[in-house]
């Protein structure tokens, strides 16, 4: 069991939660969260936002049960963790894009932070949140509220653009970044068992295969991606 | 002193807790958490003869207490098995059960005939092998339209008598709680040589996405697990373990040392820990330790006082 730090309300319903030790996490990877006993029965993947030497953060967006629980959590509270799991953003090549949509802006920080020269595009549906972390590890950030922030991106200007948020931008995203010389890469989700690879639970068909969600994932070449099988959600 | 060692079909285990079938998948991804030798054995994920890719669209919904599946048996088929994960899993120091599964008789038959002779062959190199098949008849049979296997009496007792001339390793046959009749199917694994069973698979049920108005799976009913079923997987192990005289396995929303002494008082003679194994990804890790410290405290010194006392 960790400690919590602290859990700041960010905006309406969006929360970012501090626990207090050492991870060695990196990009893209994600966290079995539970701060409950055994219902809801499943622990909740979040992705890793932020790390420090002595801590680790995550940013959420309340959804249902299990986010509400971690929205509870106060300075000494405990909460269990299990990870890091899953692939991480491969290294970046050459010039480097980085994509959030909406609370899909979370793992794009550690990334950013990992990529100092990274352009950083962060798209809301309504009032940003979350930038100030972007503006410290990055002096190329594009905040959008409204409208889509792939309308923001000239693909051809990037070797390497990390993505992730709602499917429907990923999916614009992957259409325009077709033909261009810019590998895309996208975090997705699927409803998660174990997060370990045992349950056969989260599986996405990728080029006509089936792969893990939670260990051959949450990153994949965009195309691999069947976007039908996330759509059907 | 509490010993928690145990036998079950012929085989020893270091204590009576397995991991349930198609919840660790060959126990790989729980190695790297704990050491499997925690556990008195795993038991793999369902194979079948031929590769299967399993169901499409939602595979997993969580329910009061309890989670739906419909992952549709996806797995490597026995062969890809046998070369790729048997190795690794037998190399935990933990029994290891091949839980096996088909769509046809043939597909059975042929299935347990290939883990008989693969394991024959590692055991007289002096390697590990497979120490014991579960026979899964909660699949659906492709012939009879997808009525599972093990429903009707007749269509079971057919797979079981097949299984049971294609091996000679120990056999557990797995009962599915939807059985027309539970006793009566108990009593003719049994007569047809089964060396244990183990109950129970998930129970069919049903979500509706009321937005959608749709079934929540394609396949629109799916197994349900965890918790929530524990009282009526209990009341089933009672009933068998009373039918039978072979050894009974206890399974169905086992989650904690209290849960394992309840089936163990009710008749089992061991346990697999399922759903459990997700809310908590080191139950394995601590159980035993936490049934020999129950035992202690409740005055218990060997399961064999109390198994079945119910
Ligand atoms: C690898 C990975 C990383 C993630 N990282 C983050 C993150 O950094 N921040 C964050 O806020 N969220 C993240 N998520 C999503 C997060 O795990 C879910 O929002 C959370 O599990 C919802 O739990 P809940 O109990 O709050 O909601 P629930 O009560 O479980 O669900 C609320 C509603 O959403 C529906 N729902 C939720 N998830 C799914 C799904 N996958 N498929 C179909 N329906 C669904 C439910 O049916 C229900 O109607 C990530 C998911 C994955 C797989
Ligand atoms: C995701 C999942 C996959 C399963 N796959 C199999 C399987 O392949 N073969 C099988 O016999 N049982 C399978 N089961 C059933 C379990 O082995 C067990 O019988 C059932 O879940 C009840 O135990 P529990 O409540 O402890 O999970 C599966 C269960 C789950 C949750």
């Amino acid at each position: 069991m960790a400690l919590v730090i602290h859990n700041v309300k960010l905006a309406p319903g969006i929360y970012r939660l501090t626990v207090q030790g050492s991870y060695p996490a990196r990009m893209g990877q994600f966290f079995m969260l539970r701060c409950w006993d055994t219902y809801p029965v499943l622990s909740r993947p979040i992705s890793v936002h932020d790390l420090t030497l002595d801590s680790i953060s995550f940013l959420y967006r309340v959804q249902g049960t299990g986010t509400r629980l971690l929205s509870a959590l106060q300075a000494g509270d405990r909460i269990q963790l299990e990870g890091p799991f899953g692939q991480a953003f491969p290294d970046p090549q050459g010039r480097t894009a980085l994509v959030g949509g909406g609370i899909g802006i979370a793992p794009m920080l550690l990334a950013a932070r990992g990529i100092s020269s990274a352009s950083v595009f962060l798209g809301y549906s309504g009032l940003p949140f979350g930038v100030d972390g972007f503006n410290e590890a990055s002096h190329d950030v594009t905040v959008r509220s409204g409208g889509t922030i792939v309308d923001d991106i000239d693909p051809g200007r990037y070797d390497t653009i990390y993505a992730c948020g709602p499917v429907a931008m990923m999916q614009s995203l992957a259409q325009k970044a077709e033909g261009s010389s810019a590998k895309l890469y996208v975090s997705i989700e699927k409803r998660m068992g174990c997060g370990i690879g045992a349950c056969n639970s989260c599986t996405l068909t990728t080029a006509g295969t089936n792969r893990k969600v939670c260990t051959d994932g949450p990153v994949f070449p965009a195309r691999e991606v069947n976007w039908n099988d996330l759509h059907r959600l | 002193m509490i010993s928690i060692d145990c036998e079950l079909a012929g085989v020893p285990l270091s204590n009576p807790i397995l991991a349930a079938s198609g919840t660790f998948g060959f126990g790989k991804p729980y190695a790297d958490l704990y050491p499997l030798r925690k556990l008195g054995g795993i038991v793999s994920k369902g194979l079948t003869l031929s590769p299967r890719p399993g169901n499409i669209g939602t595979r997993l919904y969580e329910t009061p207490s309890g989670i739906m599946n419909s992952v549709g048996l996806e797995n490597p088929g026995i062969r890809a098995f046998l070369a790729q994960e048997l190795p690794e899993m037998t190399s935990h120091e933990t029994a290891v059960i091949v839980n096996l599964g088909g769509g046809t008789l043939r597909e059975y038959v042929e299935g347990a005939e290939l883990l008989t002779e693969a394991s024959q062959a590692l055991s007289a190199s002096g390697k590990r092998a497979v120490d014991m098949i579960e026979l899964n008849i909660s699949c659906p049979n492709i012939k009879e339209g997808g009525l599972a296997f093990g429903i009707e009496n007749e269509q079971a007792q057919e797979v079981v008598r097949a299984v049971r001339k294609a091996t000679s390793l120990p056999l557990l046959v797995k009962l599915s709680p939807g059985a027309k009749d539970l006793k009566e199917m108990a009593r003719m694994c049994e007569a047809e040589g089964a060396d244990g069973l183990s109950l129970i698979n998930t129970i069919q049920a049903m979500a509706i996405d009321i937005r959608k108005r749709q079934s929540v799976f394609d396949r629109a009913y799916a197994g349900l697990s965890g918790p929530a079923i524990k009282p009526i997987a209990l009341r089933m192990v009672h009933q068998v373990a009373r039918s039978v005289s072979i050894p009974v396995v206890g399974i169905g929303g086992i989650s904690s040392a209290e849960d394992i002494l309840e089936f163990i008082m009710a008749g089992a003679t061991a346990v697999q820990i399922g759903t459990y194994n997700f809310i908590n990804l080191r139950a394995g890790d601590t159980l035993a330790e936490e049934l020999i410290q129950l035992m202690e405290t409740e005055g218990i010194h060997s399961l064999d006082d109390i198994r079945g006392i119910i």
